[in-house]
């Protein structure tokens, strides 16, 4: 089976190159929409069969390289068309097929109608290929193919509705950022190709080669260097702080895309990329405090906008960079397996949150369209009540809802937990655990809030649509409510797969299985100094009890201000305006790039057009032309164009010429 | 050829003869011809030094010169033909576009 | 089949005669045959590259006498290497596009153009096999002729300034190199070399005084055609006046010419000159990627823009060539071939709306998408090969010559080309959205027709190429490979001649700085110019280029 690897990405590319070329021609959209999902389907059979074999294995076999074919050798440089199975890309790929397996099948229902429906799965399938190279690739190179095809497809997916600017833009935007990432993901490999080869003469960009030559690698010095150099590629991806403005834009894409690429599977790509590397990474104390800081401070930081937004799928977007916050502090605190548990459970609630409000948009556009209203259909504002109308979306947001808020016994609870534990427990900041852990803890009260905010404008109260439109809201159709509920029972029950050890309860089947994977990373760990500080259960059990204390505080505040007495929001408005405007104007953080980086840029190349390249080098090189020609104008005189004028010239030199013969 | 002098001064009579006609002429077969009167006139110096020196490269000379002035003869007519086409004209003055 | 070469370089002028035959109104009889003569020259030069074999030997070999005037020795000398092989065959490859893609954008004095187009095939041709310094320059100077007609009699409104200031630039680089050929012939004739075949030169020792003057002419002739900051102004101007063919071949082509100059001969010839001027040259294509990468982003002119963007593409294969090792030169290569298709594409893609709706300001378009699907994929598919998308031809050039310059003692600048790929991406992209996304509003634009038969098929081989070279570039790269290491030896041997004191943390790297031998780069730009090699200011800049394993 693990043979077979390969066919794991070539399944949705096939289904790509069928719906790309023919896709027009076919029109018909179920086979369409058929053919996009049973490949990627057929890609979930092959990672299951995958699984399986790999759960047969001891673990210390569980890793095989395939290469199909070889792709870039040059001088030193070799780099293999290869895929890699081991425990995390297994996860990855069950995660990324199963997930996409399912976003296939509800955008069936969801883009049912829409102009260029064969454009819409032809890229997501290969959106699917690209994202499968990415969590493949058995060197860094081909993992690249994969990390810049996935921001190829996120590009073409927000642009989807390419007719209005906004779309454009963001994609544009989206595509922009990402190569900053891909800038930083460049040089971090230069450095370790060039490090590695000019020291040890070992030249490779195998993750297999690397992980077997990394006990060469120094603490911090070079190490720090490249894999800050990975970080900004990775912060890029997975919209961390500085580069987070692209992904609360790209919800100009349809609903499945958000849930599926800026959800699931292509903005965890960067905490995969230092799972992946975990071993290089551990090496350099400075790079694990920045993720750490940076991964807590953009959780807390999204977390805050939103609060404050009110379209739906903003919410959701922000709590996707507050999510992968947690996921960047989980790495940054040692905690990889705890990281990729997170990365997993939050695929599962946040995909069925993306999707249930993707349910909730199209019932309410549906009803809208009815009665030629043109009401933002995202609008949370718009909403309310409809837990009467659309029961199963309610049911599998809400459980969706509790998951990520983290309250015992769904899956959210568990990675959470486990991520906020290890940033209060880790060997590697010393003093700034408690501080990480303390933002962190903050960040998922607001996250609590935010969402069940949402939840109750959205699903409780008053039902604010336009009255007209009331009647023709409704449910929709099975095809969309059975990922729903699939990935419902996800969000509710995942996380039993790895329950933290201090339950007792079932084993931590999750770190067992990644152990392969890290335990090399968490052997260079071991060796930080601040080791041995091991808190006891009785704080564990504290710390456990007050972050479900700090959710519920959260869901409370929530409750009270949209359920009870909803005019405390507005209330609030008017005490803080200053506040509140810089909040839901997202801190004028875009307008701060626009001043900073974007608009300088373009003066600065009107400059160097307009002025360097037009009037300093043409000026010269026209200069010198002219006055070439200067000259000649006075020359020319000569050059009368009268026939007689030079036959007397020359006479006259002939004369002048016998002249000198003869009288000299 | 006791009296080469009386050669010479034919043939620098036609040279001056055919120099002058160029400069002041206008119309462009006359200034032609005129240019084959000088041509002519260097051929017959040619031929009379030829026979005053008992050498036969003059009357080498002059048959290039004969065949060169064919050659010329052809390509400077067709010339004033084209001209005379464009302009509907072969007075030199208005020949006068060979200027920068 | 031992003259296959020849055959191929001169087979465009049979084709010449060819056309003379023609009836200059019969245009549809005259773009036909020219179009069956360059398919037929591609398919000749298809059994070059069947009968190449993988080494580093020149092969296809023809020497034999042509000129000999007093000193001057001539020979007809040719032969194609792995460097020069995809170079032919690129040519040969682009012209029956080009050609295809007039039969409608040219509609007067079809037989003159063709003619042109026939000539320039054989210019290139020649400029790419000859081993001859002189039938260099000859076939260097033919090429010049049909351009600057090309552009000056096809182009648009301001076509006579820019192909004076096309010609005239080149021109003045071209003499200079003519001065330099000349005395490195004489110093060649006292070191007892008969001819100006181009091999011998190699193994010439010349002082560094001599070998700076003359690298530098040689490296402006270059230069200039490349081109590479500041001496690029001529790009844009004679690429918005050409017509699509002619920027087709300007681009795809012509300015390889430069590039390829570097490798063949300024660089092989005059080492230790290049090692020292690598910091600059490499600045300067520094300077050149990010400088037109920012100036392409305010252009109006879509043209304008991909001329830009060329130059700042051809930055990154200086930057290559000058880093000196084999993978830094393979990109560099590489990035040639790629180059020469996916701009070669983006002239087309320019010509095809030009054709149109003959404006090429970005403001008149917008939305075209809706309008043509096929037209919106095929640009979508070039644009992305022009950003280096992995998958695309673009990315294996780009990476291997950042990797390679990273590699060598070029890191720093490495790192500030490296940002050129976001810059080319803005530009790129925004664009591609101002041309293709949004609204469908100007009414000129709602009844535009997608792309037709013929241009669909001049389209088809530059995509196939674009992926069959990002996903499976081994056979391009496995023919050069051979002749790159050769001359990367070649340079290296000499430089390492020209160094005395070895590096003294060689061994042992600092870990710390990735940038460990920059203070060394520093030293190579103030060193004083005209010391002889032996002495020690050459030292510092040898010893970085020198990684370890380079000496295993």
């Amino acid at each position: 089976m693990f043979d077979n690897v390969w066919l794991i990405p070539l399944f949705p590319l096939i289904g790509f190159l069928i719906n790309g070329l023919f896709g027009k021609k076919i029109k018909n959209e179920a086979v369409i929409g058929g053919i996009g999902t049973l490949m990627i389907f057929l890609s979930f059979l092959v990672s299951c069969g995958i699984l399986m074999q790999m759960i047969g294995l001891p673990p210390e076999q569980r890793v095989f390289e395939k290469v199909l074919f070889p792709w870039i050798h040059s001088g030193n440089f070799k780099a293999d068309m290869a895929f890699l199975v081991d425990p995390l890309s297994v996860i990855m790929i069950m995660v990324v097929t199963g997930v996409g397996s399912l976003i296939h099948l509800y955008s069936i229902g969801y883009m049912h109608g829409e102009e260029g429906f064969y454009r819409f799965f032809a890229y997501l399938n290969l959106f699917c290929m690209s994202m499968l190279l990415l969590v493949l690739g058995s060197n860094m190179l081909v993992m690249f193919i994969g990390w810049e095809g996935v921001g190829l497809c996120s590009y073409l997916l927000i642009g989807y509705y390419f007719h209005k600017k906004s779309a454009g833009d963001a994609a544009k935007k989206a595509f922009v950022m990402n190569r900053v990432g891909d800038f930083g993901f460049l040089i971090g490999l230069f450095t370790l190709y060039w490090w590695f080869g000019s020291n040890h003469n070992i030249w490779t960009v195998n993750f297999v080669e690397i992980k077997a030559a990394s006990h060469l690698l120094p603490y911090s010095g070079v190490v720090t260097f490249a894999t800050l150099c990975f970080f900004v590629g990775a912060t890029g991806k997975s919209a961390q702080i500085p580069l987070f403005t692209w992904l609360p834009d790209a919800m100009e894409g349809p609903t499945p895309v958000s849930a599926l690429i800026h959800a699931a599977t292509m903005v965890t790509a960067g905490v995969y990329m230092i799972g992946r590397m975990s071993f290089v990474f551990v090496k350099s104390p400075e790079t694990m405090m920045v993720i750490a800081v940076v991964g807590a401070a953009t959780a807390i930081f999204a977390a805050t906008i939103g609060t404050a937004q009110n379209d739906i799928k903003r919410v959701l977007a922000y709590s996707t960079v507050s999510q992968l916050g947690f996921m960047f502090l989980a790495m940054g605190v040692g905690a990889f397996s705890a990281g990729i548990f997170h990365l997993m459970t939050h695929a599962f609630f946040k995909a069925c949150l993306f999707l249930g409000s993707g349910s909730v948009i199209h019932s309410m556009h549906h009803a809208l369209h009815k009665i030629h209203a043109h009401d933002d259909a995202q609008d949370m504002r718009n909403m309310g009540g409809l837990r009467k109308a659309m029961p199963i979306t309610f049911l599998t947001f809400l459980v969706s809802t509790i998951a990520i808020s983290g309250i015992p016994g769904f899956s959210g609870f568990f990675s959470k937990d486990e991520i906020l534990w290890m940033a209060f427990a880790n060997p590697y900041h010393g003093n700034l655990n408690i501080v990480l852990w303390a933002i962190g803890a903050i960040a998922a009260c607001f996250t609590a809030f935010y969402m069940f905010r949402l939840v109750f404008m959205t699903f409780f109260g008053e039902c604010r649509i336009n009255p007209k439109a009331k009647g023709y809201l409704h449910e929709s159709p099975l095809v969309i409510t059975i990922p729903l509920m699939v990935l419902g029972t996800l969000a509710a029950v995942g996380g039993y797969l790895g329950m933290p050890k201090i339950l007792g309860m079932l084993p931590n089947y999750f770190e067992h299985w990644l152990d392969p994977v890290f335990e090399l990373a968490n052997e260079y760990g071991s060796t930080y100094a601040h080791h041995g500080a091991h808190p006891s259960h009785a704080i564990e059990w504290g710390l456990m009890g007050l972050s479900v204390v700090i959710a519920l505080v959260g869901i409370a505040i929530a409750f009270t201000m949209y359920v009870k007495n909803t005019e405390l929001p507005g209330k609030f408005v008017a005490t803080f305006p200053t506040l509140h405007r810089v909040v839901y104007n997202k801190w004028y953080v875009d307008e701060l790039y626009d001043y900073i980086f974007v608009n300088p840029c373009k003066a600065f190349g009107q400059f160097l057009w307009k002025g360097f390249d037009v009037l300093v080098i043409d000026g010269v090189v026209n200069g010198v032309a002219n006055v070439v020609m200067g000259f000649s104008g006075i020359f020319r005189y000569l050059q009368s164009g009268l026939i007689y004028n030079y036959a007397f010239s020359m006479v006259l030199g002939v004369v002048v010429m016998l002249g000198y013969f003869i009288f000299k | 050829m006791e009296n080469l002098n009386s050669y010479l001064i034919v043939s620098a009579i036609l040279f001056t003869i055919g120099t002058i006609g160029v400069l002041t002429r206008k119309n462009v077969i006359v200034i032609f011809m005129c240019i084959e009167l000088m041509l002519n006139a260097v051929n017959l110096t040619f031929v009379a030094f030829s026979r005053y020196l008992g050498n036969l490269d003059g009357q080498v000379f002059v048959f290039f010169i004969m065949t060169v002035a064919a050659a010329e003869a052809a390509v400077g007519l067709a010339l004033i033909i084209a001209f005379f086409n464009n302009k509907e004209s072969i007075d030199v003055e208005d020949i006068n576009i060979m200027k920068w | 089949m031992s003259n296959v070469l020849s055959l191929t370089t001169f087979l465009p002028i049979l084709g010449v005669l060819l056309l003379l035959f023609i009836p200059k109104d019969s245009k549809g009889v005259l773009r036909n045959v020219t179009l069956a003569v360059t398919v037929v020259t591609f398919l000749v030069s298809l059994i070059i590259l069947n009968g190449f074999q993988t080494n580093a030997e020149f092969q296809f070999v023809e020497n034999v006498p042509w000129i000999a005037a007093g000193p001057f020795v001539m020979r007809y000398n040719i032969g194609i290497d792995g460097i020069s092989l995809w170079l032919v065959i690129l040519t040969t490859f682009i012209m029956p596009i080009a050609v295809l893609s007039t039969y409608t954008a040219v509609e007067e004095k079809v037989k003159e153009y063709m003619i042109c187009l026939l000539l320039l095939e054989t210019g290139m041709l020649g400029a790419f096999i000859s081993l001859d310094l002189f039938l260099f320059y000859i076939f260097w100077e033919v090429m010049l002729i049909p351009m600057y007609f090309m552009i000056g009699i096809w182009g648009g409104k301001n076509k006579i300034y820019a192909a004076v200031k096309f010609f005239i630039y080149t021109m003045v680089g071209s003499l200079l190199m003519l001065v330099a050929l000349v005395y490195l012939y004489f110093q060649g004739l006292n070191a007892g070399i008969t001819d100006f075949g181009l091999l011998h030169f190699f193994s010439l020792k010349l002082d560094m005084a001599t070998q700076i003057w003359l690298f530098l002419a040689f490296a402006f002739a270059f230069a200039i055609k490349v081109p590479m900051f500041p001496l690029h102004t001529w790009l844009p101007d004679a690429h918005t006046e050409a017509p699509t063919a002619g920027s087709v071949i300007l681009a795809a082509v012509l300015l390889k010419m430069g590039t390829y100059g570097y490798v063949r001969f300024a660089i092989p010839l005059f080492p230790e000159a290049a090692h020292k001027f690598a910091p600059l040259i490499a600045t300067l294509a520094v300077i050149g990627i990010i400088y037109a990468a920012l100036v392409a982003m305010v252009q109006e002119d879509v043209k304008k823009l991909v001329a830009y963007s060329s130059v700042a593409h051809l930055g990154f294969v200086m930057l290559g060539v000058f880093a000196f090792n084999v993978e830094g030169i393979s990109g560099g290569m590489l990035q040639m071939i790629n180059h020469g298709i996916s701009t070669g594409a983006l002239f087309l893609i320019v010509g095809f709306i030009y054709e149109r709706r003959h404006t090429r300001l970005i403001t008149d378009f917008g939305g075209l998408s809706k309008q043509m699907p096929i037209f919106a994929t095929v640009f979508m598919i070039v644009t992305f090969s022009s950003v280096g998308l992995p998958g695309t031809n673009g990315f294996v050039g780009e990476f291997l010559i950042l990797l390679g310059a990273f590699e060598s003692q070029l890191r720093w600048w490495t790192i500030i080309a490296t940002s050129g790929v976001i810059l080319s991406a803005v530009y790129m992209l925004w664009v591609f959205q101002r041309v293709m996304f949004g609204e469908l509003d100007n009414p000129k634009n709602q009844k535009l027709p997608d792309l037709n038969a013929r241009e669909i098929a001049i389209m088809v081989p530059l995509l196939v190429m674009i992926f069959f070279m990002g996903l499976y570039p081994k056979p391009f790269i496995d023919k050069m490979d051979p002749a790159i290491k050769k001359l990367v030896a070649q340079i290296r041997v000499s430089s390492v001649n020209a160094s005395v004191i070895p590096s003294p943390n060689q061994t042992m790297m600092p870990t710390g700085n990735p940038g460990s031998s920059m203070p060394a780069g520093h030293q190579v730009e103030s060193a004083p110019a005209g010391h002889p090699a032996a002495e020690a200011p050459a030292a510092p800049h040898g010893a970085p280029a020198v990684n370890p394993h380079e000496q295993k």
